[in-house]
């Protein structure tokens, strides 16, 4: 028999041995943030968010163009990828049977594994080859490629989750499919769907590879689609892998101003799904 | 019912624009097909095991990049292995629900944080330390290259290898842990002999997820490699990734040749991805089917 | 806090002394103050409506209750004179196994193995002629030999409801335990299953104690010597089978038996 005291031991040690390693990852997340706040809160001034980039030297440098294109990224991207991606979700929640369906889901799940970059790639190929230029438009294009399978299959999981007897009941009030699930389901799952296009869209706004060859950057103010624009992301890879103390100065700044957004944007789904899952119950 | 009835027109619709999405798909693929055939044609294999990748007399061989990409994923993997299992452990099996809960947001935040982020931290903490400990070990001291890509990728995938492998062991049954704990077995022992058993297959898929991450992760690699298109001579040397080599080489593609070499590795790295992805979903299938 | 004259002691020698038991969910006790003493190497039903808090008191015998999140147990239960709420449960659970109401061999391990389950799991290395030995033995006890001894090597779940449930009380023997908890071991079973169960019940209180729990009246009017009654937490009754059934001393037993809750 073995001994009880050595299993005991043996127990208490992968209990205090995985509970410090679990506890390890903590670390390098408390220290970024720390690193950004320390070192990008003081970044912060009217003229950083405001301000067009300066040559290195020059004070007063901003990053309000790039806050303007990031803005301008998010909302094209979303505008192309969250009406396909609602219906496909409706599709394969409420009319896939079968073959197709699964073909879709594949679909969805091969997009949402290609790398970043190789979307980047065929944003390039897609528009900026053709149009001869960079823009913001190819770089939006990239980013709602990443956004459409999240926001597919949050939908159709949301749409799932909502019982039959509801589109009975808005059916036997004589009331058509497509009104059914227009007036009924979408408002009903719209905080679940909401936070799906959340969380796409806080992983899209960090996102620069996919913009390096598409949306490429500018140091001015650009509102047209087709032209380029600079993001935060962009500003942050330029400057920090610059030589000059003032850009990386920047850099912690705009990572602080991206971090806040981002963070932001998750903590709001979370407080959504922590709704949701309150109202399901 | 023809075409004019609404619910028609508005199946019709969600159909489309589903079917739309499968071409989109396909569409990335020959677009990268069609765009690298110019490399394809003309390098064909070679491309594959050349090891020469000279822009300026026009020879392209992308084995550097593969062997730069396998190093630093699989580093990252190791290196992440023992931490991802214990955090998924611990969350799963000993954590009460509001540390559980506490952790959990942690690690989804680690996982919200963009990669140029990370690429950024990088530069200033990971390399400073990793040229450290390359004094210590008295090689030669660049600080950047495959260990410093290795190690923040590693804290990159941390969080998504954690939270798949907690989901699986929290599928685990709980009939048989009892049963186990019944036998008289400590709750390591029930881990180790019940959890991670019945869940293994899962576990190893939601690592070959992780894996397919590292994969083609960009930014905070390209910051910190060193980007070096030789062939890496040893672990500590400089290097260049599949991912890494687009991003810095791309836009300065004079040639129509390199271009169309760069675009063939994404190609490569899009097939690559694609296929521990689809290798992953299998083993869940086969999950889901017991 | 039951009726002490509707508690009687069994006789001949004990094996369980459980005092003043209570059991909690949270806040909630799910076992109130039960008194009572467990025959050795006989067979106790411990019947009751549905939620009177039967798997609830025999989970409290092997200390498995703990496991629950937020339980907690108050009171004695002394195993041959000793305290178990004061011995480690990894020991107790080795000397009070248990058989669970669904069959729950181990998906990832082989018949063989499940059988040896209560000592791979702990680490311990048999020598192969002795394991062979132990789960022969394991299998012949549990009547499941003759229709597995080509199969040891397949897995576990292949195997039929009725003879999932016989591999688990195999798995359960296999480690020679002096008191075998089993909870509803039949409900999830088929008629021709139950009466293979039923007729090894009968066959073990030759080795082992069984405390088992049942819905069925027929059932533990068949298998025990012995029965307990419960309700709503409460050891309303508990004396020889056929005293219980034939003179129930208590109105509520007698309500009970012909069938007025269920
Ligand atoms: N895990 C738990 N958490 C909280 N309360 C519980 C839990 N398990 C059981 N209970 C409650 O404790 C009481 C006793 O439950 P128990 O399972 O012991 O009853 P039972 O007699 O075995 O019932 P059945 O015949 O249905 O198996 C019930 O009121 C039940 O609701
Ligand atoms: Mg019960």
């Amino acid at each position: 028999m073995r001994s009880i005291l050595w299993r005991k031991f043996k127990d208490r040690s992968a209990l205090l041995v995985i509970t410090v390693l679990a506890f390890l990852p903590a670390l390098p997340l408390f220290h970024i943030l720390y690193g950004i706040f320390r070192l990008g809160l003081p970044a912060f001034s009217w003229s950083f968010f405001t301000h067009l980039p300066t040559p290195p030297g020059e004070p007063n440098g901003g990053v309000g163009n790039a806050i303007v294109g990031t803005l301008m990224l998010s909302m094209l991207a979303s505008a192309l990828a969250i009406p396909v991606g609602i219906l496909s979700g409706v599709y394969l929640s409420e009319y896939a049977r079968g073959r197709f369906g699964e073909v879709v889901r594949v679909a969805a799940d091969v997009l949402q594994g290609v790398p970043s970059i190789v979307l980047g790639i065929v944003g390039y190929l897609w528009l900026v080859k053709p149009m001869g230029h960079f823009s913001a438009l190819s770089g939006a294009v990239a980013l709602s490629l990443m956004m459409l399978p999240v926001i597919v299959r949050s939908t159709e999981e949301i749409l799932r989750m909502l019982p039959y007897t509801l589109r009975e009941a808005s059916l036997s009030l004589g009331v058509n499919y497509w009104r059914t699930v227009i007036k009924v389901l979408i408002p009903t799952g719209l905080v679940g769907i909401t936070t799906g296009i959340l969380v796409a869209l806080s992983r899209i706004m960090g996102e620069t590879a996919p913009l390096l060859f598409t949306a490429f950057g500018n140091p001015f103010w650009n509102f047209n689609p087709l032209q380029p624009v600079d993001a935060l992301p962009l500003t942050v890879f330029k400057y920090a892998i610059s030589p000059y103390q003032d850009w990386i100065r920047q850099a912690w700044g705009a990572s602080a101003v991206l971090t806040l957004m981002v963070l932001g944007l998750n903590l709001i789904s979370r407080i959504l799904a922590r709704r949701l899952s309150g109202d399901g119950k | 019912m023809g075409w004019g009835d609404p619910d028609r027109i508005f199946y019709r619709l969600c159909w489309g624009l589903s079917l739309g999405m499968v071409f989109l798909v396909i569409g990335i693929g020959i677009t990268l097909f069609w765009g690298s055939l110019p490399s394809l044609k003309a390098f064909g294999w070679h491309f594959l095991v050349g090891r020469i990748w000279d822009p300026v007399n026009e020879k392209f061989g992308a084995l550097p990049f593969l062997v730069g990409t396998l190093i630093t994923s699989f580093g990252a993997l190791i290196l992440t292995l023992p931490f991802a299992l214990s955090s998924g452990i611990f969350l799963a099996e000993y954590a009460p629900p509001r540390v559980a809960d506490g952790l959990s947001t942690v690690i989804d935040l680690l996982a919200g944080i963009p990669s140029v982020i990370y690429g950024l931290w990088a530069l200033f903490y990971l390399v400073p330390l990793v040229r450290w400990v390359e004094m210590k070990l008295g090689v030669i001291p660049f600080g950047l290259g495959l260990p410093t890509a290795s190690l923040v990728l590693a804290v990159m995938i941390l969080p998504y290898a954690a939270s798949i492998i907690r989901e699986v062991l929290r599928m685990v049954p709980h009939e048989l842990k009892e049963a186990a704990y019944g036998l008289g077995a400590t709750r390591w022992e029930v881990i180790r002999g019940v959890s991670i058993p019945y869940g293994l297959s899962g576990i190893v898929a939601g690592l070959l997820l992780s894996l397919g991450r590292a994969l083609g992760e960009t930014m905070a690699v390209t910051m910190v490699i060193g980007n070096r298109s030789e062939m890496p001579r040893s672990p500590w040397d400089l290097a260049n990734t599949m991912a890494s080599v687009i991003a810095n080489e791309f836009t300065e593609a004079s040639k129509d040749i390199h271009l169309s070499a760069l675009i063939e590795i994404g190609l490569l790295l899009f097939l690559i991805t694609l296929g521990v992805n689809i290798l992953a979903r299998i083993i869940i299938l086969r999950l889901q089917v017991r | 806090m039951g009726n002490r004259e509707t508690i009687v002691d069994p006789r001949g020698p004990i094996i369980f002394d459980i005092r003043n038991l209570w059991a909690y969910y949270g806040e909630k006790p799910a076992v109130k103050g039960v008194t009572c003493k467990i025959p050795e190497k006989r067979v106790t039903a411990v019947m009751g409506p549905s939620g009177c808090g039967k798997t609830t008191f025999i989970r409290c015998l092997n200390r498995l209750h703990e496991l629950s999140p937020g339980a907690r147990v108050e009171g004695e239960i002394f195993l041959r004179g000793k305290n178990i709420l004061e011995i480690d449960p990894v020991v107790v659970r080795r000397r009070v196994g248990m058989v669970f109401q669904k069959p729950n061999p181990f998906p990832t391990m082989t018949i063989y193995d499940n059988v040896l389950a209560g000592y791979k799991l702990l680490g311990i290395k048999l020598r192969r002629e002795e394991a062979d030995r132990l789960v022969e033995e394991a299998l012949r006890k549990a009547a499941l030999w003759d229709e597995v001894k080509d199969s040891l090597h397949k897995r576990g779940t292949y195997l039929s409801g009725g003879q999932q449930q016989r591999l688990c009380i195999a798995r359960a023997l296999a480690v020679k335990p002096e008191v075998l908890l089993m909870d509803e071991p039949t409900s999830a079973l088929d008629p021709k299953s139950t009466a293979k169960i039923e007729e090894l019940v009968v066959e073990l209180k030759k080795s082992v104690t069984i405390v088992i729990v049942t819905h069925n009246i027929a059932q533990a009017g068949r298998v025990s010597d012995y029965a307990a009654f419960f309700y709503l937490g409460e050891l309303v009754e508990f004396g020889p089978t056929s005293q219980l059934f034939t003179v129930p001393r208590d109105k509520r037993t007698e309500e009970f038996l012909k069938g007025k809750f269920g």
